[in-house]
């Protein structure tokens, strides 16, 4: 276990709480080539990887999330493609219940909620990819260069962090919002804005992981023989920081589509002609009892979505935990 | 200690300008608060000339900052965009929305202990089961989403089937509720049920599943491998060396997640259609009053700043091994 004794205690909660906000326990700090693994696997990469795909297919929670996860990410992709009905499409059916022709029913203009859903469905995904991949870029070279470097660096770094961190989220993420919410086709400046955001906790993990990795033992070995800063950071430091990381982006991905469904239900996410989950669910809220179609549908969709991400999340967390040896079937 | 604390609120009182003028700019550059009423051909020109005056809105931007940090400091935060003093306004709405707050926070505190206690001691059975899925559901479940079902499945069909009404669905009170506290408390209490049962799922979830963690983490810890090697009884290891020292970790996580339920209620509030602090925050936002949502800001960063510093505290306090200094 890295050594946990700089993290504040919120941080130390996040490891021990896994999945409430972003977090996991963290990877252990293995020099390469060390027998690390419980189970008896040379700490190579390769070797690294099979133990823990083997550990995550082994934990039936996280494979049915990567499942639901897997088949709603494809359904979405399919349906836009092949569907008989766009989501532009507009047909003389209104407001019909489901049927075959229909299978999630029309709205009250004829529009086709299953090619709706679907597109939604994408949309958040879309989103969230971008929100998770940038959050994980921007905080792990913010994180990465504040740990390696210290000092002023690292102060300036942490208190640009803590500036973020202090703004209650939601505040700053909807004066953000209702300015891009003016913007024609909107959703990559909400994945910007929502991106923006979402760094910090991975900056402040990173980090802590970097001051203790980098007086370990083989890492003043390798500076010993010549190596690079930057060698030092890809080669060495980075990849016995990668589990946390990687949890995290998963878990980033989760909490992206928790903020931007909120948005767009608040009129200043996602705008029509654009669909989101959140948006559809908006739309549905009023005929919730009586059209129960246009709104149970964009419901469900967004639990499993958010949930089967979650799901993988905390597979991957325990996957990754060196305590945890013996594999849970 | 005190270093420590008068440190962390020196930086806080720092970070906390820097945010109203990073949010100042923001809602100044992002457009015209007065575009309405400019496209209204009814009013005429000098009315807005002197509203533009009062709100200084053709001042330059370093100067309205200054005129509204030098006041805010002074503890008043302006008028609105219609005129009305800020900070009465501030007050009114927090008050409700606290109401739900502090209702749904300390149920959600029994609510999570109770249920992280359970599944923890039956781990792997089928009630760890059932507990663990449901909490990862209202975890999963964003705020609006819960409030919405709750609304839609619960209040409306319950109110249909008794026909009167069991819960209110809309605002935290009736418009016309006159009488005495206790006649006005029925009232109260068919109008907050249903949020403040939103707030309590949606915050209690993680807790338990922390709580639960916490609980089989310390379940592991040698020394209470040693207390049961010593011959303690089962139970008593329970009471006297996990829960003790499992809750310290917990009493920490609700101090620091007061922020996110406040950030949950005012969701909660724009579901059922709360005239709290959410309603008035958002308002504010859309129609780019500046005091309006300065006032909000300060009010839930103060609140976040307090109870991280609170959080760290108790964590000193109640784990000794922790030192700030």
């Amino acid at each position: 276990m890295t050594d946990t004794s700089d993290l504040t205690p919120r941080q130390q909660r996040r490891q021990l709480v896994g999945t409430t906000e972003a977090g996991m326990h963290s990877l252990p700090s293995v020099p390469p080539g060390a027998n690390s693994d419980q189970d008896g696997m040379a700490g190579e990469a390769r070797g690294q990887l099979a133990t823990v795909a083997r550990r995550f297919v082994h934990n039936p929670q996280a494979v049915f999330g990567l499942g639901v996860f897997a088949a709603m990410a494809i359904a979405a992709i399919l349906t836009g493609l092949f569907w008989t009905y766009s989501v532009t499409a507009i047909t003389n059916t209104l407001n019909a219940p489901p049927s075959l022709s229909h299978p999630f029913g029309t709205n009250s203009i004829g529009g086709d909620m299953l090619a709706q859903v679907m597109r939604g469905t994408l949309q958040d995904i879309e989103i969230a990819l971008l929100v998770a991949v940038m959050a994980t870029v921007l905080g792990t070279l913010v994180g990465a260069i504040a740990g390696f470097y210290g000092g002023r660096v690292d102060s300036a770094m942490m208190r640009l962090v803590d500036l973020i961190l202090v703004i209650p989220t939601l505040v700053v993420l909807i004066v953000l919002a209702n300015i891009v919410a003016k913007q024609a086709n909107n959703w990559f400046w909400l994945a910007i804005i929502i991106g923006a955001l979402s760094w910090t906790y991975i900056a402040r993990l990173v980090r802590a992981d970097f001051l203790s990795l980098r007086e370990r033992d083989f890492v003043e070995a390798s500076r010993a023989l010549g190596a690079t800063d930057r060698r030092l950071i890809t080669r060495h430091l980075l990849p016995n920081a990668l589990g946390p990381i990687i949890v995290n982006a998963t878990i980033t991905v989760a909490l992206s589509i928790t903020l931007e469904s909120t948005l767009s239900f608040l009129g200043l996410g996602i705008q029509p002609p654009n669909v989101s989950l959140g948006l559809l669910i908006d739309q549905g809220q009023d005929s919730a009892t009586t059209e129960w179609w246009l709104f149970v549908f964009p419901v469900v969709f967004l639990i499993m979505l958010i949930l089967s991400i979650f799901f993988i999340g905390d597979g991957l967390r325990e996957a990754l935990d060196p305590k945890k040896n013996r594999v849970r079937a | 200690m005190v270093t420590y604390v008068i440190r962390r609120l020196v930086v806080s009182v720092g970070v906390l300008i820097l945010a109203t003028m990073l949010v100042f700019l923001l809602v100044a550059e992002s457009g015209n608060p007065l575009a309405l009423l400019q496209a209204n051909p009814h009013i005429p020109r000098r009315t807005i000339l002197i509203r533009e005056k009062i709100l200084h809105l053709n001042d330059p931007l370093w100067e309205r900052y200054w005129i509204w940090f030098s006041h805010a400091i002074r503890g008043d935060f302006g008028n609105t965009i219609e005129g009305q003093p800020v900070g009465p306004q501030l007050g009114s709405h927090l008050l409700i929305t606290l109401r739900m707050v502090v209702l749904a926070t300390l149920l959600s505190i029994v609510l999570a202990v109770a249920v992280g206690i359970v599944s923890a001691l039956k781990q792997g059975k089928l009630t760890d089961h059932v507990a663990t899925v449901t909490n990862f559901v209202f975890l999963a479940a964003p705020v609006f989403v819960v409030g919405l079902l709750l609304k839609e499945f619960v209040a409306i069909p319950v109110n249909e089937h008794l026909n009167r009404i069991v819960f209110y669905t809309n605002g935290e009170q009736s418009p016309t509720l006159t009488g005495s506290f206790l006649q006005r408390l029925p009232d109260y209490a068919a109008h907050t049920v249903l949020p403040t049962i939103t707030l309590i799922l949606v915050t209690y979830s993680s807790w338990a599943i922390y709580q639960r963690a916490s609980i089989l983490e310390t379940m592991d810890a040698d020394y209470v491998r040693l207390a049961r090697s010593k011959g303690i009884s089962p139970r008593r290891v329970l009471m006297r060396h996990v829960f003790r020292n499992a809750l310290i970790p917990v009493t920490t996580v609700i101090a620091l997640d007061f922020a996110a339920v406040l950030g949950g209620a005012v969701i909660t509030e724009i579901v059922f259609g709360w005239q709290g602090l959410g309603q008035w925050f958002l308002t504010g936002v859309t129609t780019l009053d500046i005091n309006i949502t300065l006032a909000y800001l300060l009010i839930t960063a103060v609140i976040v700043i307090l109870f991280n510093l609170l959080a760290d505290i108790l964590y000193a306090f109640l784990d000794p091994r922790i030192r700030y200094d």
